[in-house]
């Protein structure tokens, strides 16, 4: 992945007239999750269209071709828990180039059903469970070096790896809790939607 | 009955002279958390999220089994309090396996709306993940430790309401567990008659109707309040 290149961070900013503030620069990734919470991030439907305005979308899975973590990200929302070792290794990349590190759903805030694994079984008897004893064909191992990554110990919530400035708890979090606190953060305000886990 | 006078917040409250300050607040439309509380059974001061502060008094108090006195000045939504409050919520959520969005109880859940309550955004503390069992041997319900919060409702619902006694509290400190009778599966407990207190008096999800899947469990929380009146009152229909 690293022989790919980005276009040059920084590049991609708008030139921002005198009188506008420049744009932050907004990304998303997507960690041990399903995805359902930038399902719901789409579904901020038109809102997107207000984000543009305050936020330059660097790098995203739904919003962004861009396949490396740029530099100076201000604001980036994570979901997903860490779950392998690419997770680990990436939620490091992302933390040290992001101002702002925002847990981004219940798999990113408490390990959800990401960490489902962890009481009961080690990662071998969760592969055997998974991948021999339930699989209709062909039981086997995902074995692929440098491109399956393996599973960590314990499926971890986001902070417990790295420190996180907000979380944003839900299954997934609901369009307008997201624009909520994306709202209290580019105009300061207080966020007016309640938060709910689940 | 005698009466007493105190001030809840402020507010010039007269209560009669046995009741709690729970009773007292609640009575007077001033809301204090709780989890462990049920009308209708005894209270045991467990889960403490009612803990208020008593002016003269050097600790914090349980609302649900401190009586009022006369001239008490009774302090129940400090910033002391509600930062204590949100810590023991979070300690709740570490300690057992709370998964709320493939819970039955999802929605109907009395953990998840105090998380929502307190204002509690993620656990401080690191979850534990134990590991905890399930028990699906009783014919119509079933019992999810992972989602057990030891309030002790479901047990105080069956020895008080039901007289049957099926649920007890065994073992210490992270290996406390909810029992059935001695230990044994809930379907070969004999002394259960399957009435369905229980289910109805727990907080989260771990009693549950079988067949419920994620989200569609609700409770009829009030029938065990009509049946506490009904037998003192004789108040026979609601």
């Amino acid at each position: 992945m690293d022989t790919l290149t980005n276009p040059a961070p920084g590049a991609v900013v708008e030139t921002e007239g005198a009188d506008r503030p420049k744009k932050l620069r907004f990304a998303t990734v997507w960690l041990g999750g399903c995805s359902g919470c930038h399902m719901s991030f789409l579904d901020l439907d038109e809102w997107l269209f207000e984000l543009a305005k305050y936020a330059e979308v660097v790098f995203s899975p739904v919003g962004s071709d861009a396949k490396i973590f740029p530099d100076q990200v201000d604001i980036c929302l994570a979901e997903g828990a860490v779950a392998n070792e690419e997770n680990l290794e990436f939620i490091q990349k992302v933390r040290s180039r992001s101002k702002l590190l925002i847990s981004f759903g219940d798999c990113a805030v408490n390990g959800n059903v990401t960490a489902m694994r962890n009481p009961s079984a080690t990662v071998e008897e969760i592969l055997d469970r998974c991948y021999l004893e339930l699989a209709d064909l062909s039981p086997q191992y995902p074995r692929e070096p440098g491109i399956v990554p393996p599973l960590i110990k314990q499926a971890l919530p986001v902070h417990q790896v790295v420190p996180v400035d907000v979380f944003l708890p839900g299954c997934p979090p609901s369009a307008a809790q997201i624009q909520s606190a994306l709202e209290s953060l580019f105009t300061g305000e207080a966020q007016t939607a309640k938060l709910k886990f689940g | 009955m005698a009466v007493v006078t105190l001030t809840i917040d402020g507010v010039a409250i007269a209560a009669e002279a046995n009741a709690s300050i729970l009773q007292a607040a609640r009575s007077a439309g001033i809301a204090i958390p709780t989890l462990c509380h049920l009308e209708g059974v005894s209270d045991v001061g467990g889960c403490r999220l009612c803990v208020v502060e008593v002016a003269g008094i050097n600790k914090l108090l349980p609302a649900c089994v401190t009586q009022v006195a006369e001239g008490m000045a009774v302090q129940t939504n400090t910033p002391t309090l509600q930062s204590y409050r949100r810590t023991l919520v979070e300690l709740l959520f570490a300690e057992g396996n709370h998964v709320c969005s493939v819970c039955v109880a999802n929605n109907h859940c009395e953990l998840q709306d105090m998380a929502t309550t307190v204002g509690m955004d993620h656990s401080h503390f690191a979850y534990q993940f134990p590991k905890r069992d399930v028990d699906v041997s009783h014919e119509k319900f079933g019992l999810d430790r992972n989602r057990c919060i030891y309030c002790t409702r479901c047990i105080r619902v069956c020895d008080e309401i039901e007289g049957a006694r099926v649920w007890d509290i065994a073992f210490r400190g992270e290996r406390v567990k909810l029992i059935a009778g001695l230990d044994q599966s809930w379907g070969d407990v004999e002394a259960c008659t399957s009435c369905g207190k229980c289910v109805d008096a727990c907080p989260t999800g771990a009693l549950f109707k079988k067949g419920s899947t994620v989200a569609e469990m609700t409770r009829d929380r009030d029938r065990l309040q009509f049946l506490q009146s009904a037998r003192e009152e004789h108040q026979w229909t609601r």
